[in-house]
């Protein structure tokens, strides 16, 4: 009964299922705990369940590839899930219009200060080349900075860890900040959440209100270009 | 909601179409969510029911979505453990610092924007 036991946990790891089950549940938990324990901001149901899984694969020895196997079903739903943003951006349409140039003015320069400051306190502590190049698209959504950083002899998945912590700090201690500096315009915070943490900012702009997320999609989307277009151009400029 | 799914579906194909055709350097859903807004706003009256259901169905677990790929960052344990000062404070301040200058920027421009509006009328 013990062989068959440990058998069953040999083949359970060999499943995908299993470690798609594993996601759900561990996901599921999170959003219980962060609902509890409401407004305690390091509790973060992204951070919580990526810790929890990154910890139970280290303890039983599971290779990525394997884990990836069971998780890409859920990692397939991101592509439809950044079509549909086009939904809320819709429906804040009017306001997009009359905010227009502001948010053309600010797109530009907030993309080019997350690139710049991004690469600076990196450079100014050390990081090797090959690091800043993976950390100056990482304000923008995981598919877009991996594909700028592969153009440039980058590591693409070094940039999808970067950009999903980055998402995970921005979610956690951006709406504090905003808070600090009294802004509270749902339009004002949801651009900034999703220019400076994409996906992730989004998600959590999307639990204050639609209006704070549509504007924080907007402002995702919109860095996603204006990141694709200025890293290759700023790389050609400093090698 | 099937067929709200399946219009995701199809304006993420038409994206990587374009994508792959004129060889973009941007991934194919950000172009297929640029094309359905254009195709809204073409159309110009409110989002079908199935459209919206499948979409908010989505949106409503989008940080579930990144948690596979962010349990990737177990590949590069090494580089963090040499690299980390680096990494994390670059992540952390220019994350929070450029959050904050974007939120004053747009709202000193919407502000100043939104004063000349009231003040025509």
């Amino acid at each position: 009964m013990v062989e068959r036991l440990s058998g069953l946990w040999t083949h359970l790891q060999t499943l995908p299922v299993f470690w798609l089950m594993l996601t759900l549940a561990v996901y599921q938990l999170a959003l219980q705990l962060t609902k509890r324990t409401h407004g305690f901001p390091l509790a973060n149901p992204v951070g919580l369940s990526i810790l929890v899984l990154v910890l139970l694969l280290y303890f039983t020895g599971t290779p990525y590839e394997r884990y990836f196997a069971g998780g890409q079903w859920i990692h397939f739903l991101l592509a439809p899930a950044t079509v549909a943003l086009a939904v809320p951006l819709y429906l804040q349409r009017e306001r997009i219009g009359r905010l227009l140039v502001p948010l053309l003015i600010t797109l530009t320069l907030g993309s080019l200060f997350a690139i710049g400051l991004s690469v600076g306190i990196g450079w100014a502590l050390g990081a090797s080349p090959s690091t800043l190049l993976t950390l100056a698209p990482k304000a923008a959504t995981a598919p877009v900075a991996m594909g700028i950083v592969e153009k440039l002899g980058g590591i693409p998945s070094l940039t999808a860890a970067v950009v999903i912590l980055t998402g995970i700090t921005g979610s956690i201690a951006g709406p504090w900040v905003l808070d600090r500096l009294g802004i509270r315009e749902p339009a004002v915070r949801g651009f900034a959440l999703g220019l400076a943490s994409h996906g992730i900012g989004t998600a959590r702009a999307f639990q204050e209100s639609t209006e704070t997320g549509a504007f924080a999609g907007l402002g995702m989307g919109l860095n996603a270009l204006m990141t694709a277009v200025l890293v290759p151009l700023l790389y050609r400029l400093v090698s | 909601m099937l067929t709200g799914f399946l219009r995701l579906l199809a304006f993420l194909v038409a994206g990587e179409s374009v994508v792959y055709l004129l060889a973009l350097p941007l991934p194919g859903a950000v172009v297929g969510m640029a094309f359905l807004l254009i195709w809204l706003l073409w159309r110009g009256h409110a989002p079908s029911e199935n459209l919206t259901k499948a979409a908010n169905g989505l949106l409503q677990y989008l940080s579930l979505f990144f948690v596979p790929a962010g349990v990737g960052v177990i590949l590069h344990f090494e580089r963090l453990q040499r690299e980390w000062p680096a990494i994390v404070s670059a992540i952390v301040f220019a994350t929070l610092v450029s959050a904050a200058f974007t939120a004053l920027l747009l709202k000193a421009l919407a502000g100043r924007k939104n004063g000349q509006e009231s003040r025509h009328g």
